[in-house]
């Protein structure tokens, strides 16, 4: 038989080294976006540690000790950057953004995993095409629509409901925050639940576990890592959010514990004080300081996110070395 | 099938018994299985299959691909209920009791009929978590207890002395043929009567698979095995009974010498010398 002679096509080296540059600058490109930022923001805090006048106003340790501000009063923690003496003390901007955050976590994380365990493990085929795309429609509503929804339907309601005080407060802001980040965790959530394989149900089913136990005790830990980068990211947004706060926290920087009480956050801080603040003063620095710390935080979160999945992944999933 | 009801028959009417004890003798199979049909949707899959299970031996199902013999075992422990779409017509009994209706729970048909997986399907637990898990989403509580059966599921796969002192590891640290020990044991664990096992061995290499078919001779002393494969050596190494499928019938039924030395059927012999299939 005549073999008819085949032509391969020589692979172009030139184009395979250039498309994978091509790629790595596009991957850099994120990396280097990121660090210049911080490096921006962090600039513009330095005169805090570095310029002698600003240092007068405010140090490291005035924001973060308790400072007697007038003299034969006690010392105290206090955010007051355009009071007669500034006062720079961030305590109970912190207070208050974890305090929102916490409430954001403790509505969004059982109502977004809920959501995700049902979409993907008992909800019909019909069921989950209408759930999945309407709860990632949430995502897409912009922040500013829902701190207004909060700032006028959600407080009226908890006031209401609670008896409380104030309108804005952490509660509402939080569950306000809440709403925001539901999609977020469901979404990833959901992936991941859907995407452990069947084998490991069909596993479980053979063994004689009904279909509860085959979500909880297989499909769950399984999921683990997508679950956690779900709520990692959710408690990203829920620090860094910044509209819906600004309009339904009450923006008061009280120190308690009381979660009905109202709050400011950094991130409100930040967007309600940039805009009127003398350039180059230490307020404008230690704004800035406050943008850098929320990078360090999503940073910190990010982190030790990775370490306790590592940690609760050798627990559920047994060690891996 | 024909042979072999021909011998039942026969012993029956040696013994010239009546009607109940027929009945007793039918019984004394493991499992029986009677017309069955089943459908995907409107696709008819199996087609009036009548088979009976004998304890403590294996069964094989060959057949060629598509023709029926996996959805066959899959109906054994009712595991194409998860399959929606699926629909059934005959009886299957375990024992006396027919898995479709006579029971509450579906589990109680999962937890004395067992499975293994053509791929091995370990969970992303630990090894002992792994073959505890049967036990324990069971109900069953008692923590000794639970130690003493994992050792000796792991004892009876013949995977003990590669994993005692890794108990606590990943099952996803074992190669892919102790992970196929690994789930017969998880299988075992829970004490079934009966395992089905869905080409245990087709994704393995020759000495993992014969370390397979080894476990396979073991393990039929305590329990009833119902093996699906494609390879024809394997079937005439392990079974003692062998069920030609083809094209959703029940081709032949009988015991493995008769069925590879002497097949009754054309089309049987043909599969098994390699014809086609």
């Amino acid at each position: 038989m005549n073999m008819k002679e085949l032509k391969f096509k020589q692979k172009s080296r030139l184009w395979e080294f250039l498309g994978e540059k091509f790629i790595a600058v596009n991957a850099f490109v994120a990396l280097i976006a990121i660090i210049l930022i911080f490096i921006f923001i962090f600039k513009e805090a330095v005169p805090i540690f570095t310029d002698p006048e600003i240092r007068e106003e405010v140090t490291l340790g005035k924001m973060v000790f308790k400072q007697e501000f007038y003299e034969g009063r006690d010392a105290k923690w206090s955010w007051q950057p355009n009071s007669e003496v500034p006062k720079y003390s961030l305590f109970a901007l912190f207070i208050g953004t974890l305090k929102a955050a916490i409430i954001a976590m403790l509505f969004a994380i059982p109502l977004g995993i809920g959501a995700a365990i049902y979409s993907s493990e008992f909800a019909g085929k019909r069921m989950r095409e209408i759930i999945k795309p309407v709860i990632e429609l949430l995502a897409g509503i912009p922040s500013v629509v829902l701190g207004f929804f909060a700032l006028i339907v959600l407080a009226t309601f908890l006031q209401n409901l609670f008896g409380l005080t104030f309108r804005l407060n952490a509660l509402n802001a939080g569950i306000a925050l809440g709403i925001a980040i539901i999609p977020i965790i469901f979404t990833v959530a959901e992936d991941a639940m859907t995407s452990v394989p069947r084998s490991l149900r069909e596993a479980a089913t053979a063994l004689g576990a009904n279909q509860w136990q085959v979500s909880l005790t297989v499909v769950l830990p399984a999921a683990l890592p997508g679950l956690s980068a779900g709520v990692v990211l959710g408690f990203g947004r829920a620090i860094g959010e910044t509209m819906i706060v600004l309009l339904a926290s009450g923006n008061a920087a009280i120190i308690s514990a009381n979660f009905v009480d109202s709050v400011r956050t950094f991130s409100a801080t930040i967007a309600a004080e940039l805009a009127e603040v003398v350039f180059g003063s230490g307020h404008y620095s230690v704004l800035f300081f406050i943008g850098s710390l929320l990078f360090v935080f999503t940073f910190i979160i990010n982190f030790s996110g990775d370490m306790l999945l590592t940690r609760i992944k050798s627990r559920f999933q047994g060690k891996m070395n | 099938m024909q042979a072999y009801n021909n011998s039942a028959d026969e012993i029956i009417k040696k013994s010239s018994i009546d009607e109940t004890d027929k009945e007793m003798y039918r019984s004394a199979y493991k499992m029986t299985i009677e017309n069955l049909d089943f459908w995907y949707g409107n696709n008819k899959v199996l087609h009036d299959v009548s088979l009976n299970i004998e304890e403590n031996k294996v069964t094989a199902l060959i057949g060629p691909s598509g023709c029926g013999k996996s959805t066959f075992l899959r109906t054994l422990n009712r595991m194409n209920d998860t399959i929606p779409g699926t629909r059934i017509n005959g009886i299957i009994k375990l024992d006396d009791i027919n898995i479709y209706t006579g029971i509450k729970d579906v589990s109680q048909i999962r937890t004395r009929v067992g499975m293994v997986f053509q791929k091995s399907n370990p969970f992303p637990k630990s090894i002992y978590d792994n073959v505890a898990y049967g036990l324990k989403v069971n109900g069953i509580k008692d923590k000794n207890l639970i130690a003493e059966l994992v050792e000796e599921s792991l004892i009876q796969a013949a995977l003990w002395d590669e994993v005692k002192d890794n108990l606590d590891h990943s099952a996803y640290m074992l190669s892919g043929g102790q992970q196929q020990r690994l789930c017969i044991a998880r299988a075992l664990a829970i004490r079934p009567e009966v395992i089905l096992m869905d080409e245990p061995a087709s994704a393995l290499d020759p000495i993992s698979t014969s370390k397979i078919e080894d476990l396979i001779g073991i393990l039929k002393k305590k329990y009833t095995i119902i093996i699906v494969t494609h390879n024809m050596q394997q079937a005439a190494r392990v079974s003692d009974y062998t069920a030609f499928f083809f094209q959703g019938d029940l081709v032949e039924f009988g015991a493995t010498k008769e069925i590879f030395t002497r097949p009754q059927k054309k089309k049987t012999e043909d599969y098994i010398t390699g014809r086609f299939g």
